[in-house]
């Protein structure tokens, strides 16, 4: 089964280093761009998401916020919400959504635990 | 340079990138005022213009009518500016109280002022230049913080005047400590030499970050 990941940042270049970076693990799995929360949300209405990789912040509505309410339609897609902004409370936060906190800048190692745990998880819930 | 091509400098993709770069840098300075104040730091999205410095006026007293303070540090390096934390002269006591833990009397809340401003100023804008020099895998020498008051045209006009003439890089980020009702900007300047450099290392930036990965 084919696994899409959309990957949400209102910066290109944000994007594309969370594309390849996820290419460079995964190089199977689909990847979908979105530049703000509500054309993500949009894109969650229209097709079959397996996982989310969010920005925290963003205009209009932040990454949180978004991460919430995709919890909210999906209880047990693997989200990670991708920041250099490592204060307690935006922690906490994305623990309440049952979020990955994964910091920014991106990189390869970064990314990693949250895939291997995305790709665990999709296994064992399509088994 | 024409005044109309400014705003032109840069491609989309390196504002996008220096937007990117500045988020980065002040989300992570932002961890340290929040150690500092024990209490969340709420940033917004940054915006980067590039504008004339009458324009960069015109935007900071459209916010903010009254009296400003703002540590002022001179970064010099590949690249040469100004780096500013600016927030309301009314708010420069609360932020004193938030930083030194609100114990003291208001006698020496306003003996430290200076001292208090000055260390802020310096971990956060440190924080934020720094995270951008690694990132563009440059070094910066930062002057000692100095404390200025003023309105937007004194911020924006000081001597000397950059080399390069006319400064026009503009950009802000507002923080906000949302139970002190403390909230600020931080706000870069620098001249056309030092804005083309600038956009060579973003160029630079730009192709390890999406090559670089690819590999």
């Amino acid at each position: 089964m084919a696994i899409t990941v959309l990957i949400i940042d209102d910066s290109k270049l944000a994007r594309i280093v969370a594309a390849k970076t996820l290419a460079a693990l995964q190089p199977e799995w689909d990847r979908i761009e979105a530049g703000n929360a509500q054309e993500a949300l949009d894109t969650l209405g229209k097709r079959k998401i397996d996982v989310a990789m969010i920005d925290f912040n963003m205009p209009e509505m932040d990454g949180l916020e978004l991460a919430k309410e995709i919890r909210s339609i999906h209880p047990t897609m693997p989200i990670a919400v991708i920041t250099a902004n490592i204060q307690d409370e935006v922690i906490a936060r994305a623990r309440e959504v049952n979020a990955t906190f994964v910091s920014k800048p991106l990189t390869e190692e970064g990314l990693r635990g949250f895939i291997s745990g995305a790709a665990l998880r999709l296994r064992s819930s399509a088994a | 340079m024409m005044a109309s091509a400014i705003s032109e400098v840069l491609n989309e993709l390196e504002l996008d990138a220096l937007t990117e770069l500045v988020n980065i840098g002040v989300s992570r300075a932002a961890f340290s005022l929040r150690e500092m104040v024990g209490e969340q730091v709420h940033l917004s999205v940054p915006a980067v213009e590039l504008v004339h410095r009458a324009r960069a006026i015109e935007i900071l007293e459209g916010r903010e009518a009254g009296q400003l303070v703002a540590v002022h540090q001179v970064f010099e390096g590949d690249i040469t500016g100004r780096a500013l934390l600016i927030f309301p002269e009314t708010k420069s006591l609360e932020l004193v109280r938030a930083v030194t833990g609100g114990e003291l009397s208001l006698e020496d809340i306003i003996e430290l002022e200076q001292e208090a401003l000055a260390e802020t100023g310096n971990i956060l804008l440190n924080g934020c230049l720094g995270t951008i020099a690694n990132m563009l895998h440059r070094s910066l020498k930062m002057s000692l913080p100095e404390i200025i008051r003023g309105k937007g045209t004194e911020l924006f006009s000081l001597a000397p005047p950059l080399e390069g003439g006319d400064v026009v890089m503009f950009l802000y980020i507002n923080f906000t400590v949302r139970q002190r009702d403390i909230s600020g900007y931080i706000v870069m300047l620098m001249d056309i030499p030092s804005l083309t450099v600038l956009k060579n290392l973003l160029s630079e930036f730009i192709e390890r970050a999406t090559d670089g990965m690819a590999s």
